[in-house]
């Protein structure tokens, strides 16, 4: 079976009407995943035997009637750490790895009754917006398979878009989660910074990284999110503020709520149909008693440089620990120990990740510390401040989540910086460590369009209130790949 | 010693492993010897995906460490990574701190040939130790992560040092002042300190430094103070002959007494610091700072006061007394128990630090109880034995023994009774016409012989002192008409 | 500010510093690659960040330090085994020549 027209609300009257199990409902999504991956490549690694023993588990336990996610099958990314199923964080240099414990949100999707069905693909190392830069596969979109899916949650995005399964985990470091739920017409929500635990997520920036959700509906999200937030002694960094019920403030009343429209966005390198049917949607929002106005914010344009710099020092550092003594790959052959480290290395890591790490350690090493690091973290207070100051004014920024649509594989390969613009209205909500959620707002030529809805640190809320307002205005989360309900 | 016509200057950083439970960033435990790996878990490891849990512990000990070297506390402390790839350096990052140490501004004074100086300390941070490699025949090594994440503190000494013999006095008096302060028990022999040293010497009047060598596999103060001696001379020659000083990283080989190069420096160590992004900011409020200072213990200095001004020790004695915190904790309760200060200081210098020679031993590696010696002590006071049993009784006390009932079981109170003792007195007076007369002449020596058949009848026991005055009294008694 | 473009010589350099092996096409590509990049990040030097505090993480929390309790894991032997070379409890690598790493 497939999910592309059922929601959370629904499987779980199924399972408590015991009108299906969980192991019925775990069966059928993995004989579904093995008839269609070989369209859309969105796994690494399926996990038969552990999903129909814990689908057994909660069967026996019996189906959770306060809980939407208990025995709901869902995919993980694979740079989030399942023990005993390898995690490739898609590269050679983690081929074979079994992690020794699970990750904090794939504990706690344990606890919720989730059962996890496939650890799906990524750029490597979550390094890319294109789903191109994985070692083992590429990903097709889900709605046109000539055309990317977006990264770095490449495969999270298309197993949700294709309805693999009703929900799947992702990471977003510059727009991970967003910019694929663009591509792919689905809801992705990267969280407050430290709202979510990173224990047990490989890391790409440390300053920047946060795990989120892929659903096909605002209301599914929020209960996503319910289930994975929350203080965590293992990730100091995580929030110790409550964990409201996300799905509780989703009413549709936004009548009165003052959201900005950041001009910047609306810049010379966003796509004119794209612009199009963003504006459009805001007219929708404005029309359901929303205040718009124009707002700047005026460090924009600096986002991806800074972005690029930090983001890739942070890495270099992170990545380091793969050297081939511990775990994962080692270089066959080698002699001496210089060797075992740059062979490993050499071998081990895809271009673009060895290109984010030669950046990153340029930019930290002496004599460019100052004058690229630092200078790129000043530059992230500005940007922080920018976002400051219309929040003092405004419950919302609304924008568009990509510049393009999903084009075509292999497009921009000898043009990093080109590529790297994809992420240019992505990256500020990371930089500054607020909630944003990307929602489908419509169509250009037959290809989804993702609107942007920017909310105040942890104020995660008043995003979902939005987004469900806009989404049963607009039902357009009933348009799947493939035709229409 | 110092070279003529040429300064010296000595830059020293000692890194000190701190006595917390569990590690600066992991929950493992911190033991010396176990099991290979034993003490590790994913976060030692740095597996993928984990994330450092900053332990309160260490950052207790690192103030504790920052007041006892009088530096000042910076009010919120951030963490740093240093970049370098090492099998035993298993994230390729130490954290550390690196642009906002700790504390700052300390100093510590020391004496040499009887002069004292302050020596300024620049700053100390907290920090991780790496893991431990071994070197096998077989052209492997050999990796053991037991160590990796102990919470250190590195001291950075300011350049104030000039001889060898400062820097050896400022080691001495820094691992005192550690010590004391209960943050290690600073072994160098088992790695919980470890010095760098670094030297360079100009001619005097000559305003340019020579450049820095570095020494490596300075396992003892003396080491240190050697390879200094070595080195200044090494570096002087250098300059006579006309020569440079390269900077250099050398070791020093102790049979030969000679320092060797390792390595040359053509450019610095790029480590690549930035700000550790796995960790948010801690503040260290003034509270915090005051309930650490209530928890520092009384320094050595201070101890040496007390013994003196207090207790009536000789300077001497104060001295040997705090030269282990365990010592000097050892003597504090065998006089809070009542044993006698000086007696008991007396005790501590010679016999026990006799058996801890001859066993090769720490004091907290014997059955010896402060509790139980401070009994012992008392019975030679009252006079319940004398000194000579008392070898016998402290034998029994070093092999974790009761004293008092060692003492009971074994029949060695003294006969101090006059019941008992005035029949056996004055049974043997009378067998001594001759003694008592020659005692009443002035001859001292009789007494002695008399107390030495007291004594031979009670089989030594007897206490010297009562029986003394029986038998002055009945001597006098005695007196010929 | 002047405008910092990389070189074939640098891009080696930090290749060393990342223990990376380039090959002369990869060089040449990666100089290529990264001149963009640098390119773009240049734009950075324009901005006035005088009096500017640098952000290095948005955390809205002191660290949450962890009470000094030893916890033991007990899975070395796990860790081990994961290990591509060990014996008797000890990871194994090709010998270390140096007496490098950090004091
Ligand atoms: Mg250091
Ligand atoms: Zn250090």
């Amino acid at each position: 079976m497939n999910f592309l027209h059922t929601d959370l609300t629904t499987l779980h009257e199924q399972l408590l009407n015991r009108e299906v199990s969980a192991v019925e409902l775990t069966k059928a999504t993995l004989a579904n995943i093995a008839a269609t991956d070989s369209k859309y490549e969105a796994y690494i690694t399926t996990m038969e035997d552990e999903a129909i023993e814990t689908a057994a588990a909660v069967d026996a336990a019996g189906i959770d009637a306060n809980n939407l996610l208990s025995g709901i099958p869902y995919g993980i990314k694979d740079n989030i750490l399942t023990k005993g199923v390898q995690t490739t964080a898609a590269s050679h240099i983690l081929e074979g790895f079994k992690p020794v414990f699970d990750a904090t949100v794939v504990e706690k999707m344990r606890k919720a009754g989730a059962i996890g069905v496939g650890k799906t693909n990524l750029d490597e190392f979550a390094m890319g917006s294109t789903g191109e830069t994985s070692y083992y596969k590429t990903t097709k979109n889900a709605w046109d398979q000539t055309k990317v899916p977006g990264g770095s949650s490449s495969g999270s995005a298309v197993t949700v878009g294709a309805g693999q399964v009703p929900f799947a985990l992702g990471t977003d470091t510059g727009g991970s989660i967003r910019q694929p739920a663009a591509f792919n017409g689905i809801v992705g929500m990267k969280p407050s910074y430290g709202r979510v635990s990173r224990f047990g997520v490989v890391a790409f920036a440390s300053s920047l990284d946060q795990v989120g959700q892929f659903t096909r509906t605002v209301k599914d999200n929020a209960a996503v999110l319910s289930a994975l937030a929350g203080q965590d002694a293992n990730d100091q960094t995580t929030s110790n503020r409550a964990v409201p019920d996300f799905t509780a403030s989703l009413n549709g009343d936004i009548k009165g709520l003052k959201i900005a429209v950041p001009k910047e966005y609306f810049g010379a390198g966003v796509n004119a149909a794209v612009k199009d049917i963003v504006r459009q949607a805001i007219n929708q929002l404005e029309a359901l008693g929303a205040i718009v106005d124009e707002v700047s914010l005026p460090h924009t344009k600096y986002g991806v440089a800074a972005y690029y710099i930090l983001g890739s020092a942070e890495a270099s550092s992170n990545l380091q620990r793969f050297d081939g003594i511990r775990y994962g790959f080692r270089a066959k052959d080698v002699k001496t120990l210089e060797d075992l480290y740059v062979q490993t290395r050499t071998q081990g890591f895809g271009d673009e990740v060895k290109q984010r790490i030669m950046l990153g350690t340029y930019a930290l090493s002496a004599g460019a510390y100052e004058k690229f690091f630092k200078q790129a973290a000043q530059v992230r207070t500005l940007m922080n401040q920018d976002f400051d100051k219309v929040f003092a004014d405004y419950d919302l920024i609304v924008a568009p989540a990509t510049p393009n649509v999903a084009y075509g594989f292999g497009q921009n390969e000898d043009d990093p910086e080109i590529t790297y613009m994809n992420d240019v209205l992505t990256i500020p909500v990371n930089m500054a460590g607020l909630p944003g959620l990307s929602i489908n707002a419509g169509f250009s030529n037959g290809l989804p369009v993702g609107m942007q809805l920017i909310g105040d640190r942890f104020a995660e809320e008043t995003v979902y209130r939005v987004a469900y307002a806009f989404e049963q205005a607009t039902r357009l989360f009933e348009q799947v790949p493939g035709g229409d309900k | 010693m110092a070279v003529p016509n040429f300064e010296t200057t000595i830059g020293l950083e000692v890194h000190v492993e701190m006595k917390t439970n569990s590690k600066a960033m992991s929950p493992s435990p911190v033991q010396f010897g176990a099991t290979p790996n034993a003490n590790t878990n994913v976060i030692d490891w740095g597996y993928p995906g984990v994330l450092p849990q900053a332990n309160k512990g260490a950052l207790d000990y690192g103030i504790r460490a920052a007041l006892a070297l009088g530096a000042e506390i910076r009010p919120v402390l951030h963490w740093d990574r240093k970049n370098y790839f090492y099998p035993d350096n298993p994230k390729a990052y130490q954290i550390t701190q690196q642009f906002e140490p700790l504390a700052s501004n300390g100093q510590l004074e020391i004496e040499v040939d009887g002069e004292k100086k302050l020596v300024g300390i620049t700053e100390l941070h907290v920090e991780e130790d790496a893991g431990k490699n071994t070197h096998g025949h077989d052209g492997y090594s050999y990796v053991d992560l037991n160590r990796q994440g102990t919470p250190l503190i590195e001291i950075v000494g300011a350049p104030d040092l000039h001889t060898p013999e400062e820097a050896y006095a400022y080691l001495e008096a820094l691992r005192q002042t550690i010590q004391f302060s209960g943050v290690s028990d600073v072994k160098m022999q088992e790695g919980s300190m470890r010095v760098d040293a670094n030297i360079s010497i100009r001619p005097i009047g000559s305003q340019v430094h020579g450049e820095r060598v570095e020494l490596k596999n300075l396992n003892s103060l003396n080491y240190v103070r050697k390879a200094l001696a070595y080195e200044e001379e090494r570096q002087a020659k250098i300059y006579l002959a006309g020569g440079v000083v390269k900077q250099q990283t050398r070791r020093y080989d102790s049979a030969s007494n000679v320092t060797v190069l390792m390595r040359e420096k053509e450019t610095a160590d790029d480590y690549r610091y930035f700000p550790e992004p796995d960790l948010a900011p801690v503040h260290i409020s003034q509270a915090w700072i005051e309930q650490v200072r209530t928890e520092l213990p009384k320094s050595a200095p201070a101890r040496r006061a007390h013994y003196i001004d207090t207790l009536g020790l000789e300077p001497y004695a104060a001295e040997v007394l705090t030269q282990t915190l365990e010592m000097s904790d050892f003597f504090d309760v065998m006089v809070a128990q009542g044993a006698e200060p000086v007696r008991s200081a007396n005790y501590v210098m010679g016999e026990v630090n006799a058996f801890l020679n001859e066993a090769h031993l720490d004091l907290q590696e014997t059955k010896l109880q402060p509790e139980n010696l401070a009994a012992m002590i008392k019975m030679i006071e009252d006079g319940t034995i004398s000194t000579k049993m008392a070898k016998r009784v402290f034998v029994a006390v070093t092999k974790g023994e009761d004293a008092v009932a060692f003492v009971e079981e074994n029949g060695l109170k003294q006969l101090s009774d006059p019941a008992t003792l005035t029949p056996i007195i004055t049974g043997i007076l009378d067998k001594n016409e001759q003694s008592i007369i020659d005692f009443h002449n002035g001859k001292d020596r009789a007494v002695g012989a008399l107390v030495g058949q007291v004594m031979k009848q009670t089989k030594g026991n007897a206490n010297p002192t009562v029986v003394n005055e029986i038998l002055m009294a009945e001597l006098q008694a005695r007196k010929p008409e | 500010m002047e405008e910092e473009m990389i070189t074939r010589e640098e891009v080696m350099h930090v290749a060393g510093l990342a223990k990376l092996a380039l090959t002369d096409n990869d060089a040449a590509m990666f100089t290529d690659h990264l001149e963009k990049i640098f390119e773009m990040v240049n734009m950075l030097g324009e901005v006035d960040t005088s009096n500017v505090q640098p952000t290095f993480s948005v955390t809205d929390m002191d660290t949450v330090l962890r009470d000094d309790v030893a916890v033991q894991a007990n899975q070395a032997a796990e860790l081990l085994a994961n290990a591509p070379e060990h014996t008797d409890n000890l990871i194994k690598v090709p010998a270390i020549l140096d007496e490098g790493g950090e004091g």
